[in-house]
């Protein structure tokens, strides 16, 4: 008898349970796109957040509600956006690759440091200290910060402590431009190649007794390009990239090779007027 | 005679580093004279910088206000001497950031004389237009923090003051500054306090001394006026007692809770050398144009207290004090909290407390080993916050925890993790680094 009690309890228990799961089931049921999980397995699975979204699966989502084009993940190449292209029957969209790019060309060879940084070799530890050991307080330290952060390996510190940027491998995911202390990165399509790398708000040759390669505010730049193309703001040249602006010109009568032209294969080319730059090892260090 | 062997009131945690005051402590403070150029640079407190009053090629008198504040959060600037203003263009400051500054020429001979304003009489003036005076006269925390003492004792609507805090403790090893402004203006201190108390509508005064400046104490109770509730407490010799945080624990038994303000304890606490300043300053209508440091280090020959005119180039103070040629370091502020400049250029600003100079041999950076979770700083740790966590997650990089989990943000950075540390980690650096990638972070849209 107390045996029967038993089974019949938890017999009766079991069929209750089992009943409530089975409505469950039916009546809170998700209905999920199939095709997230397929898109999903042809993204880079990178979670880089480059697309503006937190990961790989809700860009999937956006991808399969029509939301985003699938162009717009920039660690994938052309062949992975037609792939999803294809599968969903939609269109690839805009495939502008964005891509960091560095606005400091002041490496040990031609920058000064005012003083010998020998604290956390990290540049957020350095910028914390007065500013770091540069003389330029606008320009990069150097310590690799950036270098560290990055998922993708696109960005090398070069023989004169200046990082590169890869870019085929970047793929304008940001952290280097959180990272950077001096916040010298940003984010650009990887057809803006006139480039103001520099940073350094002073003006006249006094500035260059700190850093070869600054930005005298000369304007010969804002006066050499198309009209409107360059404008001085803060003793800075500044390209407006929404006119036209695949042009060397304003590069060329650079005296200091402040501005570039971004080449992915040679990288930063200085113009042809701009002073020599003879020295491979470090500067000394400025006695203060 | 028990006198001794009777326990100061403290605060929990804390260390004892060294107070290498004897050197300076006994020097009286001395006049510095004008440098050939001064730089006073238009932001030297928290908030918008001031806005120049003057034009370039101007002549200004010792005294004169040059830069008006612009906005609450704001003080005014006055010329440090009698001269020229050449310039106004960037200059290095403290902060690393190049800034706005007036560089002023001081004219030759030009007199230590400093021309009266419109007095601020603490018999007749409000509570408001004691504020606003404190303001014009651009006095910000002397203490080193340089934040605005206006905005500081401006009482939010909701909140009482019973208590207002005097904070000479000076816990700070190597600056005497505090020491000697209580020996040789004590009128000035009791006049500040007059202001103060008025400002706060607070009830009564303690003046917090640390026990090493027993003299100060003796001479602070001898010298009290009849009228004003004020009492002079000694408490124990400790790092950080100086800490507001830490001097109304030590004084009171309150805690003020994370992420607030001594006002939430009811309380208000002053820099002594801020209240001296206050004191000194407002019966005249005058604005702060100089202030009290220490120059000291082992690497300085004539070691002192000096009223330095603000502006005054660090080069040509430390040039006048008989700076070592073999000098490899000099920080700004003590040797706990200070830090290490990468420049001589940079003037000497309002929340300038002290330059002290090493040599090479004394500053040589020791070698790192990895964390055993001995706890040590866990006991150092001031805030009763997990400072050996804190250096592993900032080591991982892991920013954000350390501030959502381990109230990283609530660290002031005393420096006493990285003191006790017997593997020699620089927790403190990697602290101040992560707080400044977190504020970086919340700052971006």
């Amino acid at each position: 008898m107390v045996v029967l009690t038993a089974v019949l309890t938890i017999g009766g228990l079991t069929f209750l349970l089992a009943s409530a799961l089975i409505i469950a089931n039916r009546k809170l049921y998700v209905e999920e796109d199939l095709r997230i999980d397929v898109v999903e397995e042809m993204l880079p699975h990178a979670n880089c957040g480059a697309c503006g979204y937190p990961g790989c699966r809700p860009f999937a989502e956006a991808v399969v509600a029509g939301i985003v084009a699938p162009g717009k993940c920039s660690v994938s190449n052309a062949q992975g956006h037609e792939a999803i292209a294809d599968y969903l029957g939609i269109a690839v969209g805009e495939q502008t690759r964005i891509v960091a790019r560095l606005a400091c060309a002041g490496g040990t060879n031609v920058a000064r440091n005012r003083a010998h940084y020998s604290g956390e070799p990290s540049c957020i530890a350095a910028a914390q200290v007065a500013g770091g050991g540069k003389a330029c307080t606008w320009g990069c330290l150097g310590h690799g910060d950036c270098e560290r952060v990055c998922d993708f390996d696109a960005i090398h510190m070069n023989s004169h402590d200046l990082p590169v940027v890869d870019s085929a491998r970047c793929t304008g995911c940001g952290d280097c431009v959180d990272i950077c202390p001096k916040d010298l990165f940003s984010l650009h399509p990887e057809d803006h190649r006139l480039w103001v790398a520099c940073r350094n708000l002073e003006h006249g040759d006094a500035v260059l007794a700190g850093c070869a390669v600054a930005c005298t505010a000369c304007e010969r730049c804002a006066v050499d390009a198309p009209a409107g193309l360059i404008q001085m703001r803060d003793n800075l040249p500044v390209v407006d990239y929404s006119r036209p602006h695949a042009t060397r010109v304003p590069i060329e009568r650079c005296p200091t090779g402040a501005i570039v032209w971004v080449d992915d294969s040679v990288g930063m080319i200085r113009g042809a007027a701009s002073k020599k730059i003879l020295r491979h090892g470090a500067l000394p260090e400025a006695a203060s | 005679m028990f006198s001794a062997l009777r326990q100061h009131r403290s605060f929990a945690h804390g260390i004892h580093p060294p107070e290498a005051k004897d050197d300076t402590r006994d020097l009286p403070i001395r006049q510095f004279p004008f440098a050939p150029v001064m730089i006073v640079p238009l932001q030297q407190h928290i908030g918008k910088p001031a806005l120049p009053v003057v034009r370039e090629g101007q002549e200004v008198e010792r005294g004169q206000c040059i830069a008006e504040p612009d906005g609450f959060l704001s003080v005014a600037m006055h010329a440090p001497a009698s001269g020229l203003v050449q310039r106004i263009a960037l200059a290095p400051g403290i902060s690393g950031r190049m800034a706005p500054a007036i560089y002023l020429k001081p004219f030759p001979g030009s007199s230590q004389e400093v021309s009266d304003g419109t007095p601020c009489d603490v018999a007749t003036a409000s509570a408001e237009e004691i504020l606003l005076a404190i303001q014009q006269a651009g006095i910000v925390g002397l203490g080193g923090a340089a934040f605005p003492t206006h905005v500081k004792l401006k009482v939010p609507a909701d909140k009482t003051i019973d208590t207002l805090i005097i904070n000479g403790v000076e816990c700070e090893p190597y600056l005497t500054t505090d020491h000697r402004v209580m020996l040789e203006q004590q009128a000035d201190i009791f006049t500040g306090i007059r202001y103060l108390l008025k400002v706060t509508g607070a009830a009564r005064c303690i003046i917090g001394v640390e026990a090493n400046k027993l003299d100060v104490a003796d001479a602070l109770r001898a010298g009290l006026p009849g009228d004003l509730p004020v009492t002079v407490e000694v408490v124990a010799v400790k790092y950080p007692q100086g800490a507001e945080k830490m001097l109304i624990r030590a004084l009171l038994g309150r805690e003020v809770p994370s992420g607030g303000l001594p006002s939430d304890v009811s309380v208000v606490t002053v820099n002594v050398a801020t209240t001296a300043e206050i004191g000194r300053l407002l019966p005249h209508g005058r604005g702060i144009q100089e202030r009290v440091i220490t120059i000291g280090g082992p690497a300085i020959s004539k070691k002192g207290n000096y009223r330095i005119p603000i502006g005054t180039p660090l080069r040509f103070a430390l040039e006048y004090a008989g700076m070592a040629a073999s000098t490899s370091r000099v920080f700004l502020g003590g040797p706990m909290m200070g830090q290490a400049l990468p420049s001589l250029d940079i003037p000497i600003t309002k929340g300038t407390s002290g330059f002290i100079a090493f040599t090479e041999s004394q500053t040589r950076a020791p070698v790192e080993y990895p964390c055993i979770h001995c706890a040590y700083c866990v006991d150092a740790c001031p805030l009763f916050l997990n400072p050996s966590q804190l250096g592993l997650l900032a080591r991982a990089g892991q920013v954000e925890r350390m501030a959502d989990e381990f109230h990283l943000l609530d660290c002031f950075e005393c420096g006493s993790c990285s003191y006790v540390c017997p593997a020699h980690i620089p927790l403190v650096q990697r602290f101040r680094a992560a707080k400044g990638l977190v504020r970086k972070r919340r700052a971006a849209p």
